[in-house]
């Protein structure tokens, strides 16, 4: 009951992104009922216009666009999913490590991601994929381990504000090991800017998933993906034809949701704590 | 010495608020916290507003000034400054009168000085602005205000910033700054708290003698009766928002009519029984000749041994910087001495606190200065004190549940109420005291009280080391009470250290330590204690000038 209660006092934005990302879930969730058509199946001619059969006209294979619009939004939603949660285990950890320990060990992990981050990180996925070659598992792998150095940086500058307190020392006087101070003492109250972080983690890590399939190296025909559709599909933007911008808009729709529900939750964590 | 339009004689009533009232804001509710107030101030008068947190004193100091802070508004009553009504007045004339006829020195020096400017450019400002002096004439004010206040080098030290002085400096040139415009009135808001006793009496001392000399009106709010008793002509002690007591300083001080009032003035009378007979039982703690520092800086600590006895309370006394919570952090492991050996139970301590045994940690436990910072917020009370009956002594389930109760009723909160709440959802005193039942779960042989009341407004901390006192005498307990307060020192020790600039002055048997001769320095200490003693502060300093410290 509560957590209706909280949700009743949200302000109109965050309901909206809120509405926006469960719309979406659905959609990944029931991708097979809800398609007329398979994901990757010719069934008609190249480029049809918008029309009865084809909702949303065919694609530059014949391809149904309504149905690859709704497998894209499992298949790119699911893989940037998985990333930004590989990029938050490697970079939250990472990041409590360096602060609980201090030392050479923070040097050394700090420094090791300064020259991770000093390399755009768009060139540097676009080498490892050209050597490591383009599956699914070598995206999430890369795409997380690249994006987790961001991670890693938010992790430990608001950890360390945590692990002065007193009630850490306490824990260390007590003989506590690292991994429950991490755990118990440092993690829930570092939470807060983590769980929004991971919301706009999130949309950049969709973004940088759109954009290599845009480059042709991100997910690889004939899966399904957003930003493979823009590509696919462009040449029809010069016949006036809109199609292609619907992939991109279900992309800008769903960054702005986020968007809307991480504000909401920044505002509320920070709310919080200017009554302490 | 009042400026433009302010002319009255002494005597004449300079503030008047009438049925004062006050609103603050809470969880988008507007609650009342000043529940209609009379405050009456005449020319020259100084009016103390004493009581503990929470009572609106604050408060009610600024609102003299027509403002609220944010998240407060005035909503009753009326507020008459020299025939101004300030309630009704607008912005840009409340603005005339702030800095120049009415001014504001507020509690940490440190947070309002802007560390970007130098001190005497902060001085000019507001004559300056408001257009009343040319800066030459306020810089050469500025000097004179300096060396009535006793500040070292006054021709020169305006010239610094704030961090180039020190903090007892700080709240001076901020009492010059206030007196810039020679203004009718000055808020002093707590100004000495944060300073250590031998500062806070050459403070007060600077404050009484200016504010004597220029005749003008304070309002002096502070939660301490013994420093209200060396300032005000006039007190007014606050409770919650209501006015309990007011009366003249001397008669109050002497006969108070309200219970309350006779309270805060007792509390300083809480006395430990001395022990009696027998030599001192074996040692639990025994600290040999350890030096100690902070990477390659010069020594915090040169050369020191003490010894704690069995179900004893040693005091380490001295003021910030002396050493003495370095002490406890060499003792606790956290530092480890550059020479020097501890023995703790016979047994010697490794200096790391990584190569103790899981016993020797269990058998000494740390309760800190701030509640807020020692206990987790996002833990429950039951997770704060359970964890270590399960870590140490392997309890889990209902007998770890029994045991959480029975430190709950031992540290006198009722365990069904407190159990499952969160530190958030407790005052100063309770999480204390959680604090306490945390170290006690480890059915520990020595604490180290590091500055444990020191936070706590005076009545909560008396209870406080009344609870630690009954404890010590039903579990034999030795404590190692670290604090900067005498009156806690008399309170609470058996024997007392005298600690500064890490070294160790004077050690031994409280009776010893506290009857002369002293050494000089405790001299100092013991004699910057204010007393409940409205001439105390005159003949000290006469004294003081007689034989100049070094």
């Amino acid at each position: 009951m509560g957590f209706f209660k909280f949700l009743k006092k949200s302000p109109w934005s965050a309901r909206f992104g809120m509405l926006v990302i469960v719309f979406y879930v659905f959609l990944a969730v029931f991708a097979p009922i809800l398609t007329p058509y398979g994901e990757s199946q010719v069934v008609g001619a190249e480029f049809e216009p918008w029309g009865e059969h084809f909702v949303l006209g065919t694609d530059n294979l014949g391809r149904d666009m309504l149905t690859r619009l709704i497998y894209g939004a499992r298949n790119t939603i699911g893989i940037a999913f998985v990333t930004t949660c590989l990029a938050f285990s490697v970079g939250a950890l990472g990041g409590f490590i360096a602060s609980t320990l201090g030392g050479w060990v923070d040097q050394i992990l700090a420094r090791l991601v300064d020259v991770m981050m000093a390399i755009p990180a768009l060139i540097f996925a676009l080498m490892i994929l050209t050597i490591v070659g383009t599956s699914v598992p070598a995206l999430i792998l890369v795409i997380g381990f690249l994006d987790s150095t961001r991670v890693f940086r938010l992790a430990r500058a608001v950890s360390m504000n945590v692990v002065v307190m007193d009630y850490v020392e306490v824990a260390r006087l007590r003989g506590e090991g690292l991994w429950w101070v991490m755990r118990r003492e440092v993690l829930p109250n570092t939470m807060a800017p983590l769980v929004a972080e991971f919301g706009l983690r999130f949309c950049f890590v969709f973004l940088t998933l759109s954009a290599l399939s845009f480059l042709g190296i991100g997910v690889q025909p004939p899966t399904a993906d957003w930003g493979s559709m823009v590509r696919d599909n462009a040449t029809l933007i010069t016949f006036g034809d809109i199609t292609p911008l619907l992939p991109a808009g279900s992309i800008a729709l769903l960054t702005v949701g986020i968007n809307f529900v991480v504000d909401w939750f920044l505002h509320l964590t920070s709310g919080l704590r200017d009554e302490h | 010495m009042s400026t433009d339009g302010g002319n009255g004689a002494k005597g004449d009533i300079l503030l008047e608020m009438r049925g004062l009232r006050i609103e603050g804001q809470s969880d988008d509710q507007w609650r009342e916290i000043v529940h209609g107030v009379d405050v009456v101030l005449r020319r020259g008068e100084v009016l103390g507003l004493i009581g503990e947190s929470g009572a609106g004193k604050s408060t009610i100091g600024i609102a003299s000034m027509g403002h609220a802070r944010p998240g407060c508004r005035i909503s009753g009553g009326s507020i008459v400054f020299d025939g101004i009504e300030l309630t009704t007045a607008s912005e840009a004339a409340k603005r005339k009168l702030r800095g120049s006829r009415i001014a504001y020195v507020a509690q940490s020096a440190a947070a309002a000085f802007n560390p970007a400017h130098r001190l005497i450019d902060q001085y000019c400002e507001t004559p300056v602005q408001h257009g009343i002096k040319r800066r030459a004439e306020a810089e050469a004010e500025a000097r004179e205000l300096y060396r009535r206040l006793q500040l070292p080098d006054p021709d020169e030290i305006g010239f610094r910033y704030p961090h180039q002085v020190s903090g007892g400096q700080l709240q001076r040139a901020m009492t010059a700054m206030a007196m810039s415009c020679q203004p009718d009135l000055i808020v002093f808001d707590e100004p000495t708290t944060a300073l250590d006793v031998t500062t806070q009496i050459e403070v007060l001392a600077a404050i009484n003698d200016v504010v004597g000399q220029f005749h003008t009106a304070a309002i002096y709010i502070t939660h301490d009766l013994a420093v209200v008793a060396q300032m005000a002509d006039r007190i007014m002690v606050l409770r919650d928002g209501h006015l309990v007591e007011e009366g003249e300083a001397r008669e109050m001080l002497a006969a108070p009519k309200e219970d309350y009032t006779r309270r805060l003035l007792s509390v300083r009378t809480f006395r430990k029984e001395a022990v009696v007979g027998g030599p001192p039982p074996e040692p639990v703690l025994k600290i040999e000749h350890v030096s100690a520092s902070y990477g390659a800086t010069p020594l915090v600590l040169k050369d020191v041994s003490v010894e704690i006895h069995r179900a004893r309370t040693v005091a380490v006394v001295g003021e910030s910087g002396s050493g003495k919570s370095t002490l406890a952090r060499v003792i606790t492991g956290l530092l480890p001495p550059r020479e020097g050996r501890i023995f703790f139970g016979g047994e010697e301590l490794s200096p790391a606190l990584t190569r103790r045994s899981r016993d020797q940690l269990r058998r000494m436990q740390m309760i800190y200065q701030m509640p807020d910072t020692a206990l987790n917020p996002r833990q429950r009370i039951h997770e704060i004190i359970g964890r270590p009956i399960e870590f140490y002594l392997g309890l889990t389930g209902a007998r770890r549940r029994r045991r959480i109760e029975d430190l709950l009723s031992m540290i006198e909160l009722e365990p069904s109420d407190f159990i499952d709440r969160y530190p958030g959802e407790l005052s100063g005193g309770e999480k204390q005291r959680i604090c306490i039942a945390r170290a006690l779960a480890a059915d520990p042989e020595l604490i180290i009280c590091d500055e444990v009341t020191s936070a706590l407004d005076q009545l909560v901390a008396e209870e406080i080391l009344k609870l630690l006192q009954r404890l010590q005498d039903k579990l034999h307990l030795s404590y190692m009470f670290i604090t900067h307060d005498l009156a806690t020192v008399k309170a609470i020790a058996d024997e007392i250290v005298v600690m500064l600039r890490g070294e160790i002055v004077e050690q031994g048997e409280k009776q010893e330590v506290l009857t002369p001769p002293h050494h000089e320095y405790t001299e100092l200490l013991l004699s910057s204690v204010p007393e409940m003693d409205p001439d105390l502060l005159d003949n000290l300093l006469e004294k003081r000038k007689a034989a100049p410290r070094a």
